[in-house]
C-alpha cells in the first residue's frame, strides 16, 4: 500500500485537531465508504454581489465516499466546493449563509480557524496550479508552513505522497526542476499529491481532469478511485461516465431561473439507473444541460 | 468545537503585524498628495488673498517686480508646447509599437524596443541640453532666432514619445494571444488585424500612454526651459521664443520673496489641477471602458 | 474588399511604419553619437573623481558623484519600502473595489501625474521651510522619495496582480498563511515587476533636475552630512551649460557620466530580471 503513514508528525498535539479530525481515515485496514454524514450543508445559499447563485442546499456527504458533483455550467457547483473551506472569503462580493458542518465543526462561524480548516481540507482546481518553483519547494512548502521542518521526515513524506499520484518514478531525479515544466497531466497529479501531503480528510476536486487530454485524465480518474474510502472525496464533474466509473454518490445540480439549486441527490446507482427528477433523467441521458 | 481563542496559530501573530505596518504606510503614502495640496495652497494664499484670481489674467503683464502678475502668455505656452508635442509623439509612438510587435524581425524588434527604453531613461536635463547645443543653433540658422515654440514641440516629443510607445507596446503584448491567431485563423491581413483586433483591444492603454505623455509634457520643466527662450509673450508662430508655467518657476523661484513667490506656488497649484484634470479623465475613460467590456 | 486594394493598404502601411520606426530612432542615434563624440575626450578618471574647479570649466565631478549617489540613497531608502508596503497593501489586503483601496490608488495616480517642478515647490515649502533642513541632500532625497513613489507602488502592485487568481486560491486552500502566501510565492513572484520599478524610480531619481534645484540645491562641494546642500549631475549640467559660459564641453561630459550611469543601471536591472525568471520556470 501506497497510503503515506498516519499523521500525527505534522501536529504533534492531536486534541488541537480534534474538531477538525475526530477520525483518521488511515487506521482502517480497508477503506470503506460509511453511511455516516462527514460534511452537512444546511439552507446553504451563494451570492455574489447580491446576485444569488446557490439557493437552500440541503445535503450530506458520507464519509470516505466519492460524491460527485454534476450539472450544466453555472449552477454553482464551483462555489459550493470553495464554501466548504471558505475559499469563498477571498472572493470580493461572495456571500455565504446557511449551515456548513464538518464532524463537529461549525465551517461558517467566523471564529473557525481557517488556516486549519483548509489544510483539513485540501482542493485541487481546474487548472493544474503548481507554484513557480521547484517539484520539491511545491510540496515541502506546505508541510513547513504546518510546521514540519525535519529533512529526513520531509523527505520520506514527499516520496510517500509522490509514490501515491504515481509520480515518484517520473520525477524522482528531478525533484529540484521547476514544477512548472511538467506535462499538465504531471502537474494535476503534483497539485494532488500537494494537497494530500497534509494528510486531509476531505478532498475537493474541481474538474480535475477536464483540462487534461483522455490518458492523463485516465490516470487522475485511477488515482481519485484509488483514494475512495481513505478521503471523503467530492468531485465536480461534467463528465458523466467519469462520475459513473467512480462515485459512490451523485448530486444533481441545476440553474433554475439562474440561480442554482440541488435537484436530487442519491447513490451513483440509483442516480444512473431509476432518478427520480425529470431533470435528471433529461440530464443523464443527454437530453439537456 | 474549536474556538479562535484558544487556537491561535503562531502565523496569525505575524499576519497582524504585517497587515498593519502596511496599512499605516499605504495611508501615508495616500496622505502624500493631500499634504502637497495643502503645501501648495499654503504657500499660495497670500497670492490668492492680495492679488485674487482674475488678476493673473487682467494684469497687463508679468512684472512681480511691479505687482503685475498676468500668467495668460505662459498658460498659452504651456498648452501649444505640451499638445504640439503629443500631436506629433502619439502617432510616431504608435506605429512604432506595431513595429515592434508585427512588423521589425525578432532581434530587431529587441533592440528597438531595448533603445526606446533606453531613451525613456535619458534624463530630462540632457534632452535640454542636446536641444540647446544642436537643434536649437540648427532652427536658429533656418529662421531665427532658434530658442522657440518650435524647439519645445520636437524635444518634448522626442522626450514623451518613448513614454507612449512603451505604454502602447505593453497593451498590444497583453493582447491574448487568442485573439491575434483566431483573427489569422480568419484569413485577416496584417492590416485589418491591427486595425480590427489590437487596436480596438488596446486603445484604453494606448489613450492612457497619451494623457501619461501629455501630463509629462505639461510637467516638463527642464528641456523647455533649455531651449524655448523663456521670453514672456503668447507665440503667434512656430518660431517665437515662449515661456512656460514651469520654466518661469524654475527661474524665478530662486530669488521670489512674498508674492511673487505665492504666484510661483499658485501657478504651481494651477499646474496640479491640470494634471488632476486629465488624471481623472483617464480613469473615467477606463472605468467606462471596462464596465463595458465586461457587460 | 478586392485583394488588389488589401495589396496596396499593406504596403503602405509598411512603409508607414518603417518609416516611423526610423523617425523614432535617427534622433536616439544622433544624441548619443552626440554626447558620445563631444563627451568622451573630456572624460578622465581625473574628471569623475576630482572636484570642480572654476565653475565647473575645468576640474571634476567627484562631490558630484558623491551628492547625487546621497540624494538617490536618501530616496530610495525612503521610497522603497514605503512603496513595497502600500503595494501589498493595495493588491493584498484591500479588495480591488474597497474605497479606502480607491482612495489611495486614485491619489497615487494623480500623484504620478505631478510634475517634478511641483514636487520641488513642495519640497522646498515642507523639508527646507516646515521642517527646517534648509537646502540639503536630506530635503532633495525626501523631495525625490515622494516623486518616484507612485511609480514604484504602480509597477510592484501591478507584478502582484499578474499572479493569478488560482495561485492564490491554491495557496489559500493549502492553508498558507498570508505572511507565507507573501513571502513565498506573492514576492518571488512579484520580484521581475519589483525591480523594474526600483529601477524605474531610481532612473527618475538620477535623472531630476527640477526637484532638486529648490531643495538640495547648487552647492558643488564635497558634502559632509546630509544636512549639507549637494548639487547632482543633473544640476551640475544645467548649470554648466546655461550658467556657465564655456561650459559647455564639461557639460558633455557630465552628461555622458550621467547617461552611461543610466544605462548600466537599466541593463543591470534587464539582465538579473532576466536570470531570474530562467531560474525559476523554464523557458517556453
Ligand atoms: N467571482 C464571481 N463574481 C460574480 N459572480 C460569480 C463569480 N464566480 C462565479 N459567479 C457566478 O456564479 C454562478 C455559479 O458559478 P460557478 O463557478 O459556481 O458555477 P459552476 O457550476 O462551477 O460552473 P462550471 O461548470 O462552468 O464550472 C455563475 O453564474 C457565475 O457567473
Ligand atoms: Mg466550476
Amino acid at each position: 500500500m501506497d497510503l503515506i503513514q498516519p499523521t500525527s508528525h505534522i501536529i504533534p498535539d492531536p486534541d488541537k485537531r480534534a474538531g477538525f479530525r475526530a477520525w483518521l481515515p488511515y487506521q482502517s485496514t480497508e477503506p470503506f465508504c460509511e453511511p455516516d454524514a462527514h460534511l452537512r450543508a444546511n439552507n446553504l445559499s451563494i451570492a455574489y454581489h447580491d446576485l444569488q447563485v446557490l439557493r437552500n442546499v440541503t445535503l450530506e456527504i458520507n464519509r470516505g465516499c466519492i460524491t460527485a458533483l454534476v450539472g450544466p455550467s453555472g449552477c454553482g457547483k464551483t462555489s459550493f466546493l470553495m464554501s466548504l473551506n471558505r475559499l469563498t472569503d477571498l472572493i470580493p462580493g461572495c456571500q455565504v449563509s446557511g449551515h456548513l458542518q464538518m464532524n463537529e465543526l461549525d465551517i461558517l462561524a467566523p471564529t473557525t480557524d481557517l488556516l486549519q480548516l483548509r489544510r483539513t481540507v485540501g482542493m485541487i482546481f481546474q487548472k493544474p496550479t503548481v507554484f513557480p518553483f521547484s517539484i520539491r519547494k511545491n510540496l515541502e512548502l506546505p508541510l513547513r508552513e504546518h510546521g514540519t521542518h525535519d529533512r529526513t521526515l520531509l523527505q520520506s513524506t514527499i516520496e510517500n505522497v509522490l509514490q501515491q499520484v504515481g509520480l515518484w518514478h517520473e520525477v524522482k531525479d528531478r525533484l529540484d526542476h521547476p514544477a512548472q515544466a511538467l506535462s499538465g497531466g504531471q502537474q494535476q497529479r503534483l497539485c494532488l499529491a500537494r494537497a494530500l501531503v497534509l494528510t486531509p480528510d476531505v478532498l475537493l476536486l474541481d474538474e480535475p481532469c477536464s483540462a487534461l487530454d483522455p490518458i492523463s485524465s485516465g490516470i487522475i480518474e485511477d488515482l481519485i478511485a484509488s483514494l475512495q474510502g481513505s478521503y471523503t472525496i467530492l468531485i465536480v464533474t461534467h463528465n458523466l461516465a467519469q462520475a459513473r466509473r467512480i462515485a459512490d454518490h451523485v448530486a444533481v445540480f441545476w440553474s433554475l431561473e439562474g440561480v442554482g439549486q440541488l435537484v436530487e441527490h442519491g447513490s451513483a446507482q440509483q442516480i444512473f439507473e431509476s432518478p427520480k427528477e425529470e431533470l435528471t433523467a433529461a440530464y443523464i441521458s443527454g437530453i439537456r444541460g | 468545537m474549536i474556538s479562535s481563542s484558544s487556537n491561535i496559530s503562531p502565523h496569525s501573530k505575524r499576519d497582524d503585524l504585517l497587515s498593519g505596518s502596511v496599512r499605516f504606510l499605504a495611508l501615508t503614502a495616500g496622505g502624500l498628495l493631500l499634504l502637497v495640496i495643502a503645501f501648495l495652497f499654503y504657500e499660495s494664499w497670500p497670492a490668492l488673498h492680495h492679488i485674487g484670481l482674475t488678476r493673473f489674467f487682467s494684469d497687463p503683464d508679468w512684472y512681480p517686480t511691479d505687482n503685475s502678475y498676468r500668467l495668460t502668455s505662459m498658460v498659452w505656452g504651456t498648452i501649444f508646447a505640451s499638445t504640439g508635442a503629443v500631436l506629433l509623439a502619439s502617432p510616431l509612438a504608435i506605429l512604432s509599437a506595431l513595429f515592434c510587435h508585427f512588423y521589425a524581425p525578432p532581434l530587431l524588434s529587441r533592440w528597438f524596443r531595448r533603445m526606446v527604453e533606453l531613451l525613456a531613461g535619458i534624463p530630462s536635463v540632457v534632452f535640454g541640453f542636446w536641444g540647446l547645443v544642436v537643434l536649437v543653433p540648427m532652427i536658429g540658422h533656418w529662421h531665427p532666432p532658434g530658442p522657440s515654440l518650435l524647439a519645445g514641440i520636437l524635444i518634448l516629443a522626442f522626450m514623451i514619445m518613448p513614454t507612449i510607445m512603451l505604454v502602447a507596446h505593453t497593451s498590444i503584448a497583453h493582447v491574448p494571444l487568442a485573439y491575434i491567431h483566431s483573427a489569422s485563423a480568419l484569413g485577416f491581413s496584417r492590416w485589418s488585424m491591427m486595425w480590427h483586433v489590437i487596436l480596438p483591444t488596446t486603445k484604453v492603454g494606448i489613450f492612457t500612454g497619451i494623457l501619461l505623455g501629455l501630463a509629462r509634457a505639461l510637467g516638463e520643466t527642464m528641456a523647455v526651459l533649455m531651449v524655448c527662450g523663456n521670453v514672456v509673450q503668447t507665440p503667434s508662430r512656430l518660431f517665437d521664443p515662449i515661456r512656460t508655467l514651469t520654466a518661469n518657476i524654475a527661474l524665478e523661484m530662486g530669488y521670489a520673496l512674498g508674492d511673487h513667490r505665492a504666484a510661483l506656488f499658485m501657478s504651481g497649484l494651477f499646474l496640479m489641477g491640470l494634471v488632476v484634470l486629465f488624471v481623472s479623465m483617464a480613469e473615467g475613460l477606463r472605468h467606462r471602458n471596462t464596465y463595458v467590456a465586461t457587460k | 474588399m478586392s485583394r488588389q486594394s488589401n495589396h496596396v493598404q499593406e504596403y503602405c502601411l509598411t512603409v508607414i511604419i518603417w518609416t516611423a520606426a526610423t523617425m523614432v530612432s535617427i534622433p536616439f542615434i544622433w544624441l548619443m553619437g552626440d554626447l558620445l563624440w563631444n563627451g568622451w575626450s573630456h572624460l578622465s578618471f581625473n574628471f569623475v573623481f576630482s572636484a570642480p574647479l572654476n565653475a565647473g570649466r575645468e576640474g571634476g565631478i567627484g562631490p558630484i558623484l558623491i551628492s547625487t549617489l546621497l540624494l538617490v540613497g536618501v530616496c530610495m531608502g525612503v521610497a522603497v519600502p514605503m512603496g513595497m508596503g502600500t503595494a501589498l497593501f493595495l493588491s493584498e489586503y484591500t479588495r480591488h473595489d474597497h474605497v479606502l483601496g480607491r482612495l489611495i490608488r486614485g491619489s497615487l495616480d494623480v500623484l504620478a501625474g505631478v510634475p517634478s517642478i511641483v514636487f520641488g515647490l513642495f519640497g522646498n515649502a515642507l523639508f527646507c521651510q516646515v521642517l527646517g533642513f534648509g537646502f540639503s541632500i536630506l530635503s532633495g532625497g525626501l523631495t525625490l522619495a515622494c516623486m518616484v513613489l507612485p511609480i514604484l507602488i504602480r509597477t510592484v502592485e501591478e507584478s502582484f496582480r499578474v499572479i493569478s487568481r488560482e495561485q492564490r486560491l491554491s495557496a489559500a486552500a493549502l492553508g498558507l498563511s498570508k505572511s507565507t502566501t507573501i513571502r513565498t510565492i506573492l514576492l518571488p513572484a512579484a520580484i521581475p515587476g519589483l525591480l523594474v520599478g526600483g529601477i524605474l524610480g531610481l532612473g527618475r531619481a538620477i535623472a531630476e533636475t527640477a526637484a532638486l534645484i529648490f531643495t538640495s540645491g547648487y552647492v558643488d562641494r564635497m558634502p559632509e552630512s546630509l544636512m549639507d546642500s549637494g548639487r547632482s549631475l543633473a544640476v551640475h549640467i544645467y548649470d554648466l551649460s546655461m550658467n556657465v559660459a564655456g561650459g559647455n564641453p564639461h557639460a558633455y561630459a557630465t552628461a555622458l557620466v550621467l547617461v552611461s550611469l543610466l544605462f548600466m543601471i537599466n541593463l543591470s536591472s534587464s539582465w538579473i530580471a532576466s536570470r531570474w525568471t530562467l531560474s525559476n520556470q523554464l523557458p517556453t
